[in-house]
């Protein structure tokens, strides 16, 4: 499978641009202010083509806070709340989906799509 | 296990500084990320899904205590406190800070491994047999071999940018540990009529997207002329590569378009002109480099020890013992395979306090050193065979005992959705689930040999191709599903899976894997078929009919 950032832009709803920080790699989500969080919850969402290609363009101005920026499907809950919108996204929020090794944590289950 | 010279830690150094330099200019903004990636993915370095991967070449497959201790402490002080070991027995870091790497790859480089050459478009590490110069089936040791082509191959001005990443597996024994025949180059060590030793070579081996299994392109090729065959290969594959298109720039791809057999000439056209050149290895070259594998001292020991015979008597070790360890080529000593897959957990991952363990046993029972086996596990080449109960004893302590080597837990699996950029479904849970469900080992045994392969796209990392029952994951319509073939092998004998049928839902997999089995046990001819034997003799209507029944 082409990497998300390769694929062609496609917006046919609610969608956030996400990367990883350079510095060690954390997922990081472009908040509408025009930084970056490592909460979902910040993300700046929009709805449209042009306005996650703006979103984007603004990711790309500095790349010494993250990296491989791209726009990614998120789902808006009841009270606002933002959810990562496909498997990959809901891996990259919640981590691994089993504990890992010398772990005592019980293995995380994937929240519901 | 080889000795690295002084030219070896130096240039190692200068390796890590120059990449200490060129994330400092990264973090400050002096480099851009299109100019640094090509840098860090040179020294093995990987932006996966949450983090930094650091990906250390394991040179065929060979490793000191002390190495592995010092993988240890990377894991421990850098990392999350373990590792995984890769199908090309190299290991992995998986959340390792760039700002971190330098001092990481620093403290590794002290003990002469690193990253470079484990990633893109360049001859990758070149890998073999895990029980080399310990098993007494083999020709010669194939590290000799391996390590040549090592130092020929490593930044090889030539061989830089190829049109795609190539892999060289070598086999020395009739029985291929190393799955050479699904690697863009196997070499196959072995003597020709006159005693004298050779290669078969094989190329256009591979998985992924368009799976092939290796041509015959030279029965035997007089070991001096190893370097100069291969510079060969590689300038026709160089010059006729595709490289207008990524999935198609594999060698596989070129030998399949053209033939083996107009390959086979291009290569001895490109040879004729080469063979009695540089590259040709004199003795004196060949035994510089076998001078500096050293060997153990190994002891006269007995071949049936007084301590074997009393342990036996315990059923444990008694099952542990005839599944992981194997006749080594010195009566008193034996060959020991240590499962990284203990029931439920992810395949090849060891913690540190794991890899620790293991670099003291290896001290203490095995002269120091410890192989990975591209099936993911870890091996002890060199154990006396008195001392097995009391290894045992300390392995089975530490989780390391499983006695499931080449069962149906012994699975195969890539790190799948959960860590990969690439990948379209996760690999692993499924691993933990299907492990779990055939936890009970007298079943495991019942069932006897098998293999299955779990990738999580169809890059086939897991090499699902080529299990017993192969799994590979795929995406439809944001939910993961999972295509299942049957009756594939990497071995001697390799040959591709065929598919069983339409692909099923990631909860389904478990169960369809047991109803596979269950087939199994119904159709085979006698208990002493394996499973692949019966696959291969009935076809898998039968098995579909049976499972697909059911689902």
């Amino acid at each position: 499978m082409a990497a998300p950032q390769q694929q062609k832009l496609k917006v046919n709803g609610p969608v956030a641009v996400t990367a990883n920080r350079l510095s060690d790699g954390a997922v990081v989500w472009r908040t509408a202010e025009g930084s970056w969080s490592t909460a979902l919850a910040d993300a700046a969402v929009v709805t449209t083509a042009p306005e996650a290609i703006a979103l984007l363009e603004g990711a790309h101005k500095r790349d010494t806070d993250a990296v491989g920026a791209y726009v990614a499907p998120v789902i808006l809950g009841d009270n606002g709340t933002i959810l990562p919108g496909n498997l990959r996204e809901r891996i990259r929020v919640n981590g691994v989906t089993f504990a890992l090794p010398g772990s005592d944590t019980p293995a995380s289950t994937l929240p519901a799509a | 296990m080889y000795v690295y010279d002084e030219f070896d830690r130096a240039f190692l150094a200068e390796r890590v500084a120059d990449f200490r330099d060129q994330v400092e200019r990264r973090l400050s903004g002096a480099l851009s990320e299109d100019e640094f990636k090509p840098l860090r993915l040179m020294n093995g370095v990987y932006l996966q899904l949450h983090a930094y991967m650091l990906r250390i070449a394991i040179p065929y497959g060979t490793l000191s205590s002390d190495q592995l201790r010092r993988m240890a402490h990377v894991a421990r002080v850098y990392d999350r406190g373990y590792g995984h070991f890769t199908t090309r027995q190299n290991i992995q870091f998986n959340w390792i800070k760039l700002e971190d790497l330098p001092q990481a790859m620093a403290d590794l480089g002290e003990v002469g491994v690193h990253g470079i050459q484990t990633s893109g478009n360049c001859i990758r590490n070149v890998t073999t047999d895990q029980w080399a110069g310990a098993t007494p089936e083999e020709f010669d040791d194939p590290r000799i071999w391996a390590e040549i082509l090592r130092q020929y191959s490593t930044f090889h001005p030539e061989f830089t940018y190829l049109p795609r990443k190539f892999k060289i597996a070598i086999t020395a024994a009739p029985k291929d540990r190393a799955a050479t025949k699904v690697h863009d180059v196997g070499l196959r060590l072995h003597r020709n009529e006159d005693g004298e030793l050779g290669f078969e070579v094989l190329v256009g081996g591979g998985l992924g997207r368009t799976p092939f299994v290796g041509k015959s392109i030279r029965p035997f090729l007089p070991v001096r002329h190893v370097l100069s065959y291969i510079e060969a290969i590689m300038r026709v594959y160089n010059q006729f590569g595709r490289r207008d298109n990524i999935y198609k720039a594999r060698i596989k791809i070129l030998v399949h378009e053209i033939g083996a057999e107009a390959f086979a000439q291009a290569v001895e056209a490109e040879w004729a002109n080469i063979r009695d050149g540089a590259l040709k290895l004199t003795d004196e070259i060949i035994d510089d480099i076998r001078a500096r594998f050293l060997y153990p001292d190994f002891a006269a020991l007995e071949a049936e020890p007084a301590e074997l015979k009393a342990a036996l008597e315990d059923p444990r070790f008694a099952t542990w013992y005839r599944n992981s360890v194997h006749k080594h080529k010195v009566p008193g000593y034996s060959i020991v395979t240590i499962s990284l897959k203990p029931v439920g957990a992810p395949p090849g991952d060891a913690t540190a306090d794991q890899m620790d363990v293991v670099a003291d046993l290896a001290d203490a029972y095995a002269f120091h050193e410890i192989r990975v086996g591209h099936e993911q596990n870890l091996c002890l080449p060199n154990v006396a065979t008195k001392d097995l109960p009391e290894l045992w004893r300390q392995l089975d302590a530490a989780e390391l005992a499983t006695p499931n080597v080449n069962h149906i837990s012994d699975i195969i699996a890539c790190p799948g959705l959960d860590y990969c950029a690439l990948a379209n479904a996760r690999a692993i849970p499924v691993a933990q689930e299907i492990s779990k469900r055939f936890a009970d080992l007298d079943r495991s045994r019942g069932i006897g040999r098998l293999h299955v392969n779990i990738s999580g796209c169809i890059n086939a990392c897991g090499h699902h191709h080529v299990g017993h029952i192969g799994i590979l994951g795929v995406e439809k319509n944001g939910q993961e599903f999972y295509q299942i073939t049957l009756g594939g092998r990497a071995d001697e004998h390799a040959q591709l899976g065929t598919l069983l049928g339409p692909a099923v839902s990631y909860d389904q997999v478990p169960g369809l894997i047991e109803d596979i089995v269950d087939a199994y046990l119904e159709l085979r001819s006698s208990p002493k078929e394996l499973f692949i034997d019966t696959v291969h003799r009935l076809g898998v209507e039968p098995f579909k009919e049976r499972v697909y029944a059911t689902h």
